[in-house]
Parts: C-alpha cells; structure tokens; sequence
C-alpha cells in the first residue's frame, strides 16, 4: 500500500490543482508545496521501516490476458531514489515561489505529474509498467519545458522529446523481444530467461537498452540534446531533468540492462565505458572554458553522467554502490547549483560568469551555500560527493586500470571548473552588475539549508545508504551471473 | 443481425424526414437511429450464429467492430451539428445516406460469404462517393469524389475478379467451406487461381483502407471532402476494411499464410514509410491526418503479419484508439477552421491552430491528448494499440519489421508534435473559440475515452 500511495498522493495532487485551475497564484504553489511535502512524509516513513527482509509493494492485474501486471514494490535500490525524488520536488517547487508562471495551476500539476511518473519509475517491478512511467515521466516536463521556456524553447525541447522517444523505442523493441521470449512481463523472472539467449540477442539487447538509457543520461554521443536543453528550460524544468529524469537512465541501466543484458554488458560493456570516460572528460573540458553559468553547470551535469555510467557497466558491487550513492548526491548538488544561477540571473540578469564578481561581500550567506554544494560537487571528502565518486573510480579500476586512470582525471578537471565558477561569480571586485545584489531571503534559504544539511549528512554517514542498497545490488549481481 | 436492418429501416425514414418542413429533426433522429442500432447489435452478444441463409455470421467479434463503427458513426453525425444541416445543404440525404453505408460497413464485419463482402463494399463505397463531392459548389470536392469514384470502382473491380477467381478454384463463396476445402491436402498444386484471387481480393480490401502502394487518392480526396465525412472516411471505412481483412484472412486463408504474410508485410512497410516520410513535409493538418491516417493503416496491417488467436483483438483496439483520436482532431479542426475562411473554404493549415491554448485551452487540451494517442505515447489509448499490435508481429518473429515500425513512430512523433506546437508555443490571431456544450459533451467523451483506455486497455481487452 505505502508504494501505491507515493505513487497516488502526486497524482491526485496535480488532478486537484488542476480542477481548482480559477484560484490564486498563493493557493497553487501552497497546494503543489504541501502535496508534495505529505509524498515526503510517505517517503521518509517508508525508509523508517524498510528492512530488507520484507517487501513493500502491491500487485494488481493490470492486462489479464498478457499477464501484464500494475506491480510496484520497494527494494534498497528504490527506495533511494523515491527518496531523491520525494525530497527535491519540493525543494522544486519551494524554488519557483518568487516567481511567478502564467497558468500556474498547469505548471504545479505538471510538476506533481512528473512526480507521480518519477516514483512509478523507480517501483515498477513489471517492464510495461516501468517503460510506461518511463515515458509518461518525459511527457509534464518536455511541457514545462517548452511552453514556460525560453524563446528557443519549443524547438529545443522538441529535439530533446524526439531524441529520447526514439531512443526509449529502441528499449521498447527489446522488452517486446524479451517478454516473447519469455512470456512474463516481471523483472525478476525475465531476467532468467535472458540468460538462455544467444550472445549474438544478448549483444542487441544491450545496445537496446544501452542507446536508450544513454540518451536520457546523456552519454556521448547521444548528449548534443542536453547542454541546450538544459540552458533553455525554465529554471524547475532544468532541475527536474538534471536532478531526476537523468536519474531515470541510470537506474534503467541498473535495474534493466545489466540482469536481462549480462552477456551483452560483458561483451560490449568496456566499450560503453570508454564512450562514457570520454564523455566525461570532453564534458569536463567544456565546462572549463563555458562562460554561461548555466551551460557550465549542464556540461558538468553531463561528466558527472558519464562516470555514473561507467560505475554501472563495470558490472562489480562497488560500481555500482558509487553509481547509487552518486545519483542521489548529483541530484541533490545540481538542484542547488541550478537554484544559485536562478538566483544570480534574478538579481543581474545575466548568466555571463566575465560580467559577475564579488557576489560574497553582498551576501556571504549564498556564497557559504554555494561553497558548500560546490564542494559536494567536486567530490571533497565528507561532502556528499567523496564516497559516490570514491566508489565509482574503484569500480571502474577493477575492471579496467587504465580506464580507472583517465576516469580519474574529473577529480582533477571537476575541481578546475567549478572553483573557477566560484571564484569568478562569488569574489573579485564587486561591479555594476553585482553592487546591488540582495542578500538571500527566507524561501531561498528554505531550499538551500536542506540541501547544504544533506551535502554534509551524506558526506558524514554514507553507510546509512550504502547499507540499504548492497542487498538489492547483490541481487542483481546475483541475477547477472 | 439487427443493425442492419435497423439501419435500412431508419434510412428509408430518414429520407422521407426530409419531407417536413423543420430541418432540425433530421440530427436528433439519426442520432437516435444509431443508438437503436448500437443497441440492437448488442443482443447477438455472446450468441454467435448464422443468419439469411448462412450469408452473414454474428460472433463477439464482429460484434465488438460493428460496436466500434456505430459509436465512430454517432460521435461523428454529433459533431456535424452546425455543418451539413444549413439551409443549402440536403440533410436528410446526407443522413440517410450515411445510414446505408454504416449497413455496409456492419455487412464487412460478419460477411460469411464473399457476395456479401461484395456488396458490403459496394454499399460502403457508392454512398462515399457522393458523399465526398456533396459541397457542389466546391472545385476541390468534386475532383475529389471524381477521384475516389474511379480509383474505387477500379479498386472494387478488381476484387469482384478476384472473388471470381476463387469462386473458381474453390466452388463456394462460403468462406469457412474455403478454408476446409484448403486444408484438405492436394495431390498435384493447387489452381493458380486460388493465389490470383487472394491477391485481388486484398488489393481490392487495402485499396479502401488506404494501405499503399495503393493510397495515391487518399490525400486529395481527404483534403477535397467536406471534413465531416472525412473522418467519417478514415474511421468507419478503415474499421470496417481492416475488419474485413481480418476476417477473410484468418477465417479462410490463414493456411496459406506463407503465402500472402510477404504480400502484406511489403504492404505495411510501404504504408509507414510513405506515409511518415511524406506526413512531416505537410502544412495541411487534415492533408497530414490523410497521411497519418494511411500510417495506421501500415501499423494495423502489422497485426495481420502476426497473425494469431490475438490479432482480432489487437485490430479492435487499434481501431478504437485510433477513431477516439481521430474523431477528436477532426472536430478541433472543423471548429477551428469553420470561420476562417481562404478563398471560401475553411483554412486547413497547421497555422489555424496557432495560439489555441489561448482561444480556448479545452480545444487545445483535446487536440494535444489525440495527437499524442496518434504518436503512441503512453497515457494514451494509441499507445497500447501499437502495443498490441508490435507484440502480434513480434509473436511471429518479425522482428525486423518491428525495428522498421518503431524507426518510423518516431518520425510520426515528429510531425504530431507540429499542432501541438502551433496550439500551445505560438501565438495566433483571432477572438477566443466559444464551444457550445454539445461540443464540449462529444470532444470530452472522445478524449476521455482516449486516457481512459490508455491507463486500462483491459476495459476493452477483456470483453473477448
């Protein structure tokens, strides 16, 4: 029931804000905040009882005659990214309230929307239901996206919604394969099934999966949608497409590709890795010489991508693990950064890094965020970031010494750029542009002190989260054998 | 059984309605004789039997079809208020003529002898021919129903000469004894008859529901016809075709389908990539639904490539979802387009929808959910359809074609997405749309349907 009801609570919220569409721009935002909030209630009351012996979930028949079935349940693994989810929509949402959208009760329902598609994500334990969350998920944001967007928004958007349906088609092929193969539509027993498959299948099926997955992502070189896209979208789109959807690849790589693809992944998943540490690097040196704050942070979103990606192929638990534990931290660490440039660009107006300096001596409380999520970023240790990157080079050197070395240069590049975003945006001279900007208020605070807390409790007690996942990584692992 | 005498009855009635002096009558009473007959078709339920003389057969089946064209046939005579009953126009013939062709279209879903799926046909298809060209006084409407008069009786000709043909290899017109007759094994081979006349047949059926290489009227004649009866067009006639081919094909030549699958398949391979490639150059929204319309063809043609005990069902679903949709973007169009007027006619351009969700955010709404139920996104009943219909194909291992089919929903993704963008992301010109609530009644009911069955296929895979 408690897996139904994080999928329900977002869904009956947006029909509500939908329904009351005459009311005012207060009550919308109030109405998506408090939705949102009770989701973070179920969550964190899920993750109060989770113990790994007993499953939360619910079963219903969904289509009879396929055996298709409405089959949601809650292993470490999801229950990390319900949390994710539940805990940055309505930091989100809480980041739109000084602002104000045009048809705002649209806009708040299709964020829960999202929400609602996001959670059936990360529970379907049936692979219709999973690719149906999969897509819906896309479908709220790409209208976010595009109609609150910038001016170029409708045409960027709509690369962005054609190149991932295209690549999300391809993973429908192969779970239409699958589920023939082996005439049941859940996870756990298809993936028995693949086993039997050819290697020539198996090799198909992990680029099916592969492609699709790294579009999402995005891997190179399936990224050129991403920097575009997410410099164009209004401010929440960009966080729910960096912070979750993106988050949606990864887990599709974890939970999908590597038990029902194990054969494909041993084939050919070096070659996925080596995309990925390119992607990475190439990312990183992007960002280095990106001006546009935005884009810098959306380059830098794509490197972090790429070593989640590699994390995952190496196939070994701890690979995976840093994967996990990363996901949660990039969600959290890009949210915060998006939300500071929504900040800077609100005061100045611009998002050029060469126009800003000495934002600190204006408010040297957004700097002390901006330091601390900073750092969550470029992977300090006891910042969120440390162990998840930590984990992931691991994993990635044991399956590959020299792919572990070049992966191993974000720490490097990583740190290049984001202390070079720092530095030129938060201190120098104060100019112009910058002499006037205003301290941040109480509902900015609200956004960045959770953030910033969980920057720091992550980095402090990673095991909290390690312990909850290893379970269910072993399983797959298990699986793949 | 009953629908069709129901609807010669009412036709008949309909006609001499058109005596009275108040046109206003004529719509309330077809919409009335429609739902007697979607009623009286529901008896034969879960009694399947032969009826005249073994000429027609009632099974769920054909129940759940002619279900299907019935409630395509009321929303659409709906949607008409406003638009065939003015004061030049003839109604009552209108009306009674689209009574006579629903009895067609009822004769191709439960035909057991191949005269009838003739005369099915032919009763379908005379009453579309006048009804194509019934604005007189437009140019482009009388090309179009010159077009589709001589491309159809060529089409339908060439089907009378297949059945000929069987007529001759088999002896009956009886399409079980067919079947029986080829399952008995043959000494020496088969007549050459037998394979001429299966072929003809089809082409004669693919012909109507615009399956290509057979398509080349179907955007002219789309585009020239009133727009009500265009969507009466690619709803009732597409179902009542596929229902057809269906039936003929797996009643009596499932046999032979190493025959006739590569015939087929070539066909919807062809239909999805002309259409698609051709459909994102369009800047008429009813010249690209012509387009889409004959994309769905080659996706419905994909479940009789898969050919099981399943495809039945995958048709029915896809013929729903795809009339829910379809009813819904021709009646946003016909709104829309009915006041702004280019050289006369309504303007049919994808820039008439520009700034929709302005207008009217209602209209804007629906629009957006049937162009996304055509593209196949989930949420939406087109989703599960091409659902059903990739897993029928795929249940024979065609996988192949399904990698073709999939490369080219993307392509439709393209070009759905175009009204959706003008709608919502452009701003457009003209005063905001007032819909009368009989309106808003028939376009919720479709949109509706059109979630409704896209979060619960079951509701209609479950009645078989």
């Amino acid at each position: 029931m408690l897996a139904l009801t994080l999928i329900l609570i977002p869904l009956i919220g947006s029909l509500v804000l939908l329904l009351l569409k005459g009311s005012s721009v207060g009550s919308s935002k109030n109405t998506a905040l408090v939705v949102s909030l009770a989701t973070l209630a179920v969550a964190i009351y899920a993750f109060t009882t989770f113990s790994t012996q007993t499953t939360i979930g619910v079963k219903y028949s969904w289509m009879k005659d396929l055996n298709i079935n409405f089959h949601v349940s809650i292993d470490g693994i999801s229950l990390l990214l319900v949390l994710l989810t539940a805990f940055l929509v309505p930091l989100i949402i809480a980041s739109t309230f000084k602002h104000t959208y045009k048809n705002h009760a649209s806009f708040y329902a299709l964020i829960l929307l999202a929400e609602t598609a996001l959670m059936g994500v990360f529970m379907a334990r049936d692979i219709f239901l999973f690719y149906f969350f999969y897509e819906a998920a896309l479908i709220p944001v790409y209208f976010i996206a595009a109609i609150w967007g910038g001016k170029d928004a409708p045409r960027i958007t709509f690369k962005m919604f054609v190149y991932t349906i295209f690549g999300s088609l391809f993973m429908l092929v192969a779970l239409v394969y699958l589920y023939m193969k082996g005439a049941s539509a859940e996870i756990d027993q298809l993936a028995t099934t693949a086993k039997l498959l050819s290697p020539n299948a198996q090799n198909l099926l992990f680029w099916a999966f592969f492609i699709a997955f790294a579009i999402k992502m995005p891997v190179l070189p399936f990224h050129t949608w991403q920097p575009d896209a997410y410099s164009e979208s209004p401010t929440p789109a960009t966080m729910l497409l960096s912070g979750l959807l993106s988050k949606m690849g990864v887990y599709g790589l974890i939970r999908i590709m590597l038990p029902f693809a194990p054969v494909g992944v041993a084939n050919w998943g070096q070659f996925g890795m080596v995309l990925s540490i390119i992607g990475l690097i190439y990312g990183s040196i992007i960002a280095i010489q990106q001006n546009n704050i935005k884009r810098l942070i959306a380059y830098s979103s794509f490197a972090h991508m790429g070593l989640m990606a590699a994390g995952v192929l190496s196939g070994n638990i701890n690979g995976i693990q840093g994967a996990l534990l990363q996901m949660v931290a990039h969600g959290v660490n890009a949210v915060g950064l998006f939300f500071i440039v929504k900040i800077i660009y609100d005061r100045t107006g611009t998002r050029d890094l060469t126009a800003l300096g000495g934002i600190t001596q204006k408010t040297p409380a957004l700097s002390i965020y901006f330091m601390i999520i900073m750092l969550g970023s470029v992977a300090l240790p006891l910042t969120n970031g440390f162990v998840g990157e930590f984990l992931l080079l691991k994993g990635v050197y044991d399956k590959n010494a020299w792919l572990g070395g070049f992966a191993g240069l974000t720490i490097i590049l990583g740190a290049v750029y984001m202390l070079r975003l720092m530095q030129r945006s938060m201190f120098g001279e104060s100019n112009d542009i910058t002499a006037k900007f205003k301290d941040v208020s109480g509902s900015e605070v609200a956004v960045l002190l959770p953030i910033a807390a969980v920057v720091l409790i992550m980095g402090l007690f990673p095991n909290v989260f390690l312990k909850i996942t290893e379970p269910a990584v072993n399983s797959i692992l298990q699986m793949m054998k | 059984m009953y629908p069709i005498l129901v609807l010669s009855v009412t036709g008949l009635v309909t006609l001499f309605l058109g005596f009275l002096k108040s046109k206003k009558i004529l719509l309330p009473a077809s919409l009335l004789f429609v739902a007697v007959a979607f009623l009286s078709n529901l008896i034969d339920w879960n009694s399947p039997g032969l009826y005249f003389y073994e000429m027609l057969e009632a099974s769920n089946l054909s129940i759940l079809f002619t279900s299907i064209i019935l409630l395509s046939a009321f929303l659409i005579m709906a949607l008409s208020k406003g638009f065939i009953d003015d004061e030049h126009a003839h109604p009552a013939e209108y009306f009674a003529l689209l009574q006579f062709s629903l009895v067609g279209a009822i004769m191709m879903t439960n035909f057991q002898n191949l005269i009838m799926l003739f005369i099915g046909v032919e009763i379908l298809s005379v009453s579309m021919y006048i009804l194509t060209g019934s604005d007189k006084r437009n140019l482009r409407g009388n090309e179009a129903a010159l077009k589709y008069f001589l491309m159809g009786a060529f089409a339908t000709g060439i089907m009378l000469f297949g059945i000929a043909m069987l007529y001759g290899a088999n002896y009956t017109f009886n399409i079980t004894d067919a079947r029986t007759l080829l399952l008995q094994p043959v000494t020496d081979v088969r007549p050459v008859f037998l394979y001429v006349g299966v072929t003809f047949l089809l082409i004669g059926l693919l012909f109507k529901v615009s399956a290509a290489p057979f398509h080349f009227w179907t955007p002219d004649v789309y585009e020239g016809a009133p727009t009500i009866f265009t969507t009466f067009m690619s709803t009732v006639v597409k179902t009542a075709g596929f229902a057809a081919i269906y039936r003929i094909l797996e009643v009596s030549f499932s046999p032979m389908y190493n025959f006739w699958w590569v015939m087929v398949v070539t066909m919807a391979i062809l239909s999805l990539f002309i259409s698609n490639i051709t459909a994102v150059s369009q800047n008429s929204f009813k010249r690209m639904l012509a387009f889409s319309s004959i994309s769905h063809a080659g996706y419905m043609l994909l479940a009789v490539v898969g050919l099981n005990n399943k495809s039945g069902d995958s048709i029915v679903f896809y013929s729903l979802a795809y009339a829910l949709a379809t009813i819904s973007a021709f009646g946003v169009l016909m709104v829309v387009s009915k006041d702004r007027l280019v050289d006369g006619r309504p303007n049919e351009n994808i820039a008439v929808l520009n700034g929709l969700s302005k207008k009217s955010p209602f209209l804007a709404a629906v629009l957006a959910i049937s162009m996304l139920s055509l593209a196949g996104i989930p949420l939406t009943a087109g989703f599960w359809g091409k659902f059903y219909v990739f897993a029928d194909a795929a249940s024979r291992g065609h996988i192949w074609v399904l990698v073709i089919a999939i490369a080219m929903s993307a392509v439709g993704i393209y070009y759905y997405f175009k009204p959706i963008i003008a709608a919502y992301m452009k701003d457009g010109e003209g005063d905001n749309i007032q819909l009368s609530s009989f309106y808003k009644i028939i376009l919720g009911f479709t949109t509706a349907g059109s979630i409704l069955l896209g979060l619960f296929p079951d509701l209609v895979r479950e009645l078989l």
